[in-house]
């Protein structure tokens, strides 16, 4: 897995503020009646690079999406960029325009060429001027290497260059955080590199970054966080290099050799 | 000196060769559609002699029909002559004597215009909608329109001054879709005013301050959006304008009346009839359905509750109702409960219904669309920060209305064919109503077949247009490869 990163980082903007982007507090949810995070508390700094593992179904994708409310929490506090999130939706919206978030799927909009995928959002969110935002898109777009494809459609893309598309659209929102649920885990091998090496250059600008992925390569070069969690609860984190060679839970210890075992 | 590759040069370069004979064209398909085992051999001949056999009977009849008569009886007569005594043919005099009253009704003769424009008017109005404002087509249809209305009109022997009219306002409407195709929105929008200002008549303020209510409507909702949310302000917009329809209007367009009398000789509703009855009804109500039935599907999906029952009590309610007890409904029921001095127009109420009842059924078609859409999309226009009706309107809705297509257009081919059930409530439907009073008239008693085939033949070029008008859509819409 980690053969997947062969360049140098440039460590130079990496750096972590003390400032806090995210700070989540004895936070639960529920579905129905199971539970499915369990007393989850986790401080984010600006400028942390944060990388989520554990095995299905713990509850990872769950978090990440209570950090811009596409689930709601049921006790607990989570307070983004000093806006805590709660049923009022100008604070929901205010969250959602500093957080962008990447998906499994992509979720790209089948009907939109790219460009339009990317302005959507500044145009009607930000009222950008469409030409302004068209000018942002097509940096961004150059940024991860496809402005050549402003004018297709998603369907005539490939799943790296969907994926891709789907980073350049949050980023033309300038988001403050950037979340990531599995972004590669639906592509072909040779299409993870160019979709990490584009999360690894956000890294090297000093993006916020929560990432839910089990590419350990990844999380080696670039994460200064990994947290592990298992049965909706968070069972261990450490900086990268001392987690995955000095594990300290036995549930740690059992995940990591399962995908890094063989 | 052997060697042991045999050496081969080609001189002369070989030609393109048509395929065998067997293998390309006509013989080909042939081969493959038609007569490819014995079984389908024999069930090709068959087909065909079956064919054949309706086609020997009808094609004569339809082809030798007379078309000057002025009774069934000269018909008959007439045929017996040229074919001999035992022949059958159609008796096309009647349509051709009566075609104007299958088409307008009992409108006044000398106001044929009037419809004929309104018709005209209403695919001007259509283009920028059914074809997104692409020029060059919508300059074709509004010119092609132009000049069919014309034709028509001097057809009807309509006075030269209305033909006059008519040229004008369809030579600018044509330069207006050449110069600028996205201001014929505006038209669309004056529309269903300017309809009903042609077809009913009366004075011209009534349409105009019926409008100003949509414009007031309009100011308040886009007023106060920011502060109270879409939907409280949609609401607070309805009662203004609804205070404004029902007790402001009148004084104001009476006033204006007064010092401005323009207008058109009214038309009374039961002077409708024909095709430009089932127009007028199918048309209002598949306009009215679809935004209407938008708004049920998504109060179906609602989380709001009361909103989420209400729209699926309303669409199960008159899903499990005949259109015609909606109609009896209309024509009858509504009567008690309006107060005793308001003279709610009978067309006017059946439209109402019709739309209700199709809305019920174009909400369970985009339903359906909706479901079809992955969850994914909600959550990308979710987190991009887009709100509820933005989603709704730039996410969701276009990819579910692209998917509802089909049903939407089949729909809308039913609630067109089913605006024949208003003869129940006494309308002069083109079916049931007019040829009816035309099979009544002393001259063409015994008639039968003429009339059905004539209005039937009008009803499938209506909605086969519209089933080939979805095609083009689908094709048109179908951007996303795999
Ligand atoms: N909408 C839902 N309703 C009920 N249960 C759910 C729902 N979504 C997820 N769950 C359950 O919550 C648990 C956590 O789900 P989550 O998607 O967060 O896991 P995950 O750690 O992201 O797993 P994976 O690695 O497979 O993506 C799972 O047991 C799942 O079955
Ligand atoms: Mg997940």
């Amino acid at each position: 897995m980690s053969e997947a990163i062969t360049r140098q980082i440039d460590r130079s903007h990496m750096q972590v503020s003390d400032e806090v982007a995210i700070q989540i507090t004895s936070m639960n949810k529920w579905y129905g009646a199971f539970h499915v995070l369990r007393d989850i508390n986790m401080t984010v700094n600006r400028g942390e690079r944060i990388v989520i593992c554990g095995p299905s179904g713990s509850g990872k994708s769950t978090l990440i999406r209570c950090i811009n409310r596409l689930e709601e929490h049921q006790s607990g506090k989570i307070v983004v960029d000093g806006t805590e999130l709660t049923s009022d939706l100008k604070n929901i919206d205010k969250v959602r325009s500093e957080v962008g978030m990447v998906f499994q799927h992509f979720n790209l909009f089948p009907h939109l060429t790219i460009l339009e995928n990317c302005t959507l959002a500044p145009i009607w969110v930000r009222k950008t001027p469409k030409r302004e935002a068209e000018e942002v898109a097509m940096h961004f777009l150059s940024k991860v290497k496809i402005p050549e494809q402003a004018h297709k459609y998603p369907g005539q893309l490939s799943g790296g260059q969907q994926q891709r598309v789907a980073i350049a659209r949050s980023l033309c929102m300038k988001p403050r955080i950037m979340l990531f649920d599995e972004p590669t885990s639906a592509l072909d091998p040779e299409m993870i590199k160019e979709v990490l090496d584009t999360m690894i250059e956000l890294a090297e600008e000093g993006m916020t970054m929560l990432c839910v992925t089990h590419e350990m390569g990844f999380a080696q070069a670039v994460a200064n966080r990994v947290i592990f969690m298992d049965q909706g609860q968070i069972v261990e984190q450490n900086e990268p290099k001392e987690f995955f060679n000095n594990p300290q839970s036995d549930r740690t210890k059992l995940f990591l050799s399962q995908i890094l075992g063989h | 000196m052997e060697t042991a590759t045999p050496i081969f040069v080609r001189n002369e370069m070989l030609g393109p060769k048509e395929p065998p004979t067997s293998q390309r064209g006509v013989v080909k398909w042939f081969r493959e559609n038609l007569f490819s085992t014995p079984l389908n051999s024999i069930l090709t001949v068959i087909g065909v002699a079956f064919v054949y056999l309706v086609l020997k009977t009808v094609v004569p009849w339809v082809w030798n029909g007379v078309w000057t008569a002025s009774s069934l009886s000269e018909c008959r007569q007439i045929i017996a002559e040229t074919l001999g005594p035992d022949s059958h043919a159609a008796c096309w005099a009647m349509i051709a004597e009566r075609w104007k009253q299958f088409i307008y009704g009992f409108y006044p003769m000398d106001s044929y215009w009037r419809p004929t424009l309104a018709f005209a008017l209403m695919f001007v109005a259509l283009a920028p909608v059914l074809y997104f404002g692409i020029r060059h087509i919508n300059v074709r249809m509004v010119g092609a329109v132009g000049v069919l209305l014309m034709i028509a009109l001097w057809g009807l022997g309509t006075d030269g001054a209305h033909i006059g009219l008519a040229l004008v306002l369809m030579a600018a409407l044509t330069a207006v879709a050449w110069v600028a195709p996205k201001k014929l929105v505006w038209l669309t929008l004056l529309y269903p005013a300017i309809g009903f200002f042609l077809l009913w008549g009366g004075s011209v303020w009534g349409p105009v301050g019926a409008l100003l209510g949509f414009v007031i409507l309009a100011f308040v909702w886009l007023g106060l959006q920011r502060q109270v949310g879409v939907v409280v302000a949609g609401g607070i917009a309805l009662i203004t304008a609804a205070v404004w329809w029902l007790s402001v209007q009148t004084h104001v367009t009476g006033a204006l009346h007064a010092a401005m009398p323009i207008g058109l000789p009214p038309v009374r509703s039961d002077q409708f009839g024909g095709f430009l009855l089932a127009f007028v009804i199918g048309v209002t109500a598949i306009a009215a359905s679809l935004p209407i039935g938008i708004l049920l599907a998504l109060g179906r999906r609602s989380d709001m509750f009361l909103i989420k029952t209400m729209s699926v009590g309303f669409i199960e309610f008159v899903r499990g109702v005949p259109l015609i007890t909606m109609l009896f409904v209309a024509s009858l029921l509504l009567q008690y409960f309006l107060p005793p001095q308001t003279n709610f127009d009978l067309i006017l109420r059946v439209i109402i219904l019709v739309t209700l009842f199709s809305a019920a059924y174009i909400a369970e078609v985009i339903r359906g669309g909706l479901a079809a859409l992955p969850r994914g999309q909600y959550e990308a226009a979710d987190a991009l920060g887009l709100d509820y009706w933005q989603a709704q309107r730039l996410i969701i809705m276009p990819q579910a209305l692209k998917i509802s297509i089909p049903g939407i257009v089949s729909s809308f081919i039913g609630l067109f064919k089913d605006t024949t059930l208003v003869a129940l409530v006494g309308l002069a439907d083109p079916l049931q109503g007019i040829t009816k009073i035309a099979r009544a008239d002393i001259n063409w008693k015994g008639i039968y077949w003429e009339p059905y085939l004539f209005v039937g033949l009008i009803f499938f070029a209506c909605c086969f247009s519209m089933s080939r008008y979805s095609m083009y859509l689908e094709r048109k819409l179908k951007r996303d490869h795999r």
